[in-house]
């Protein structure tokens, strides 16, 4: 059995080496997906991406926070079939405030730092996905799901 | 590009694209050395064949479905067989073919040639791959060597190279395999020479056999030996073998057959012959600057040298490696039938009346000083059977495989496991004993009174018919209470097979496999027409022997069951005992006695261990061998404990470690079959093909991701079980 420690090594080694993610959201049942800039808690409990708020995604999630958040390591390459990882979060988003915002934005930052202006821009918001559930697929076909406790 | 250079045509800088056997003939020719007229096509044709027709993408998938170090040997053979169906369905691209289809059909026309693997890392002074890579003899016609050709290069990927993948480096993305081609020649007296005896530097070794080589570097003709002195080119000593039998060119490659009895007589190599032999090697040591392992024939009077390469240090298996032990499973057909009339004539009866002749006897009645003797009697005999099932059942399997490749390189069919549907619906023992379950779940079904009584646990009024038929199930398979091989705890009581029969009398019987029989006709056809005429009989006869090793795949397991079953009779006799006394009055010779022969606990499956967090990890989809096609839903029984077994439901999924033959008995109650233990051709794969259910292999942690109660779905198709709700 793949212990709980592994999969949340696995999980933090792919968060890591990844820096883009899609984003799925919707709007009166049609779905909706973009990619966007990522970084994720040290505890894995949240996701959190930047957003104009004038955007689709942001209208979507406004209307309903429920979201699907994929982080994969392909590479465009055949080899993806057995080598890459992917990793589905769903959760719900909202935005950030609050006291913690700036430290969490000052990590977010350390990943992207090319996006400070964007990040400082008075039209983005900071958003938080609160991850209820990671599902990890590895070997082409193999899914474990872990579910966060509260 | 040029995929292909003859011998006289390679250079030094070719070597890693001819490989060492290639190379090594090149330069035997350009020394002046006879070799046979050869060609190498070189590893730039198999890079090209497996970047174009997308094989190399496929092998990388192939590879990675499991962790290697949790394959055992029957997956890596599985592994090892579907790559190579890869590369017998893919056609090669048209212009490669057209290319070395017009070079072939030039230098060789139709005559009879051998197709050669030539690893570019083999046959050089560090390593030897002998054994690893297939070789072919015998290819006649161009279509025929391209077929042999991509043959080869799929051994690249054989089960032995799996096997020493580390050892021999093997890399999906760096490795590749060149090829020799070769004209026959079909010599009446063949050999290899050792030009340095690997314990003795002072001498070289000789070994000479009647007709082809193949006999000798199997293993299956017993060669004369020659001890020679390296300085003087002189014979120290001769010691000639029995001279029973030679190989000879037939259907698949090579054949053999008796020796006429004017050769056995005298040994194949005059004097005069030894010498010159052992003269041409040294002078194949001189040209390479290393003692040599030459392979030689004589082409009427004319000596031909057929490979040389560097002697190099037999692989030392460490102790607990057992990939040797596995690799002497691959038998020659011959062999295989020898074994077939030792099983079936001596073994297999033998079995039966050692388990008939305890049967016979009571150990109730018996004092406990007999009784401790009867249990070391008992255990001595069983142990004796375990012995002999790994030494020659456990070889037989290879029969099934042994007809899968051949059936698999004549019928190229998409899937790689089509031939077990020709090897089924034979009369296994285990089919046999669930039909008698089947019988007596019958006659529950048709008569009220005897399910309730029977559901009360009071067999006081049993009816005759039904006791005499429980009776005579019990006396053949036992009361189901223990299990049958490898088990140490039993429950006393015919219990748990009354439940089991009132479980199936719920539910009308199983259909069964609902193989139709054209289906297995049109199999048996598209096999034996792929055959010419004179190889039809061969054919047949292979395929007789396929399906005697698949029934008894299954069957060895019973017939040792029923003589481990008579020793935990004994055992269950002296545990008894035990427990009527106190643990100072319990009688010391029979407490010494189980402890002797080791009937202590069983520790059974763990159970899964819940995370330290307050998270919950889960499997959503698990990936195995897909080892019996369809798509099944339904309720997850988990077998951890023997026990287990009684409650199982009809329509449940069977969710198990290894099924074992007393396993097999749920079966007709199950909707699919879910096993940890990996392969197609293992117990659980057989008996779900029977009752053609859906079934999946190999799935490392299916005993502890899977939960009694779960529902899951079983996608035999592609080998995926998804735990929860699903689309179906």
């Amino acid at each position: 059995m793949i212990p709980d420690d592994q999969f949340r090594q696995r999980l933090a080694e792919l968060f890591r080496s990844q820096h883009l993610a899609t984003l799925s959201t919707h709007n009166e049942g049609q779905p909706y997906a973009s990619l966007v800039a990522f970084h994720a808690s040290e505890d894995l409990k949240r996701i959190y991406f930047v957003t104009p708020t004038t955007t689709r995604k942001f209208a979507n999630l406004t209307a309903d926070n429920r979201v699907a958040v994929m982080v994969n390591s392909s590479t465009n390459q055949a080899s993806d079939f057995h080598k890459a990882i992917s990793v589905t979060a769903v959760g719900r988003a909202e935005v950030v405030i609050g006291s913690d915002r700036d430290s969490i934005l000052d990590q977010y930052l350390a990943k992207h730092s090319h996006l400070e202006e964007f990040v400082r821009s008075p039209s983005c918001v900071f958003v938080g996905v609160a991850v209820n559930t990671y599902y990890m697929v590895k070997n082409f076909q193999n899914v474990m799901e872990l579910h966060l406790g509260p | 590009m040029n995929w292909i250079l003859s011998a006289e045509e390679i250079q030094s800088g070719d070597r890693n694209r001819v490989g060492g056997k290639g190379y090594a003939l090149s330069l035997l020719a350009k020394n002046g050395f006879r070799i046979p007229k050869t060609v190498c096509i070189t590893s730039d044709a198999y890079h090209e064949f497996v970047l174009r027709t997308g094989l190399r993408e496929r092998i990388l998938l192939e590879l990675h479905r499991k962790d290697f170090k949790e394959m055992r040997w029957e997956e890596i053979w599985d592994c090892a067989t579907r790559i190579r169906n890869m590369f017998l369905t893919k056609p090669l691209p048209d212009d490669v073919a057209q290319e070395i289809r017009a070079a072939i059909g030039d230098r060789f026309r139709d005559k009879s040639v051998a197709v050669r693997s030539s690893a570019p890392e083999e046959d050089d002074a560090r390593s030897s791959f002998a054994g690893l890579h297939e070789s072919f003899i015998n290819v006649i016609g161009a279509e025929s060597i391209l077929k042999h050709i991509r043959l080869v290069w799929a051994s690249l990927w054989s089960d032995a190279a799996l096997l020493y993948r580390q050892e021999i480096g093997l890399d999906v993305e760096k490795s590749s395999m060149a090829v020799v081609v070769q004209e026959s020649v079909a010599g009446d007296r063949s050999g290899v020479v050792f030009t340095q005896n690997p314990n003795d530097e002072n001498q070289g070794i000789i070994e000479s056999v009647y007709g082809l080589n193949q006999g000798l570097v199997d293993g299956t003709v017993e060669p004369d030996r020659w001890i020679m002195d390296r300085t003087r080119n002189a014979i120290l000593t001769h010691t000639p073998p029995a001279r029973k039998s030679w190989m000879i060119p037939g259907p698949d490659g090579v054949r053999l057959a008796e020796l006429p009895a004017e050769k056995s007589s005298h040994p194949p190599l005059k004097p005069r012959d030894v010498g010159l032999v052992f003269k041409t090697a040294r002078q194949a040591e001189e040209s390479f600057k290393m003692p040599q392992d030459v392979e030689w024939t004589y082409d009427g009077d004319s000596l031909v040298l057929l490979q040389s390469r560097p002697i190099t240090t037999l692989r030392s298996d460490k102790p607990g490696d057992e990939r040797g032990w596995y690799l002497s499973l691959h038998r020659s057909f011959d062999n295989l039938k020898d074994l077939r009339r030792k099983i079936e004539d001596e073994l297999i009866p033998g079995m039966i009346a050692v388990a008939e002749s305890l049967s016979a006897i009571d150990p109730v009645k018996m004092t406990d000083q007999a009784l401790a003797a009867e249990i070391k009697k008992r255990w001595e005999i069983n142990h004796k059977w375990v012995n002999i099932y790994w030494a020659d059942f456990i070889p037989y399997a290879h029969g099934v495989r042994m007809f899968g490749q051949v059936y698999n390189d004549a019928v190229q069919p998409d899937d790689p496991y089509e031939f077990i549907d020709l090897l089924t619906n034979t009369d296994m023992a285990s089919i046999a004993r669930n039909n008698m379950l089947m019988d007596l779940a019958g006659m529950i079904r048709n008569d009220q009174d005897l399910a309730e009584s029977l559901k009360q646990g009071d067999d006081s009024g049993l009816d005759d018919k039904f006791r005499l038929l429980t009776d005579e199930f019990i006396d053949k398979f036992g009361d189901l209470s223990c299990a049958v091989t490898g088990g140490k705890n039993c429950v006393l009581g015919t219990g748990p097979l009354y439940r089991l029969l009132l479980e199936m009398a719920k539910h009308p019987p199983p259909a069964g496999s609902d193989k139709k029989l054209h289906r297995i006709d049109r199999l048996h056809q598209a096999y034996i027409t792929s055959f010419d005429d004179d190889q039809r009989a061969w054919a047949e006869e292979l395929l007789e022997l396929a399906r005697s090793s698949y029934q008894l795949r299954d069957d060895d397991n019973i017939y040792l069951g029923r003589i481990e079953a008579q020793l935990l009779t004994a055992v269950q006799e002296a545990k008894r005992r035990l427990k009527e006394h106190s643990d100072e009055q319990a009688p010391k010779i029979l407490k010494q006695v189980l402890a002797e022969v080791d009937f202590g606990s069983i520790s059974p499956t763990s159970a899964p261990v819940p995370t330290a967090s307050g998270d919950k990890l889960q499997a959503r989809q698990l990936l195995g061998q897909p080892a019996g096609p369809g798509i099944a839903k339904g309720r997850a029984r988990v077998i951890r404990k023997h026990s287990d077994l009684a409650d199982f439901k009809y329509g449940e999924v069977l969710v198990c470690d290894a099924v074992d033959p007393n396993i097999t008995f749920v079966v007709p109650l199950a909707t699919a079959v879910v096993e940890r233990r990996g392969g197609m051709l293992i117990h659980g794969a057989i008996i779900a093909r029977e009752y053609g259910l859906p079934c999946i292999t190999g799935i490392p942690d299916a005993t502890t991701l899977i939960e009694t109660g779960d529902q899951i779905t079983v996608d035999g198709y592609l080998g995926i079980v998804t735990l929860g709700d699903t689309g179906l």
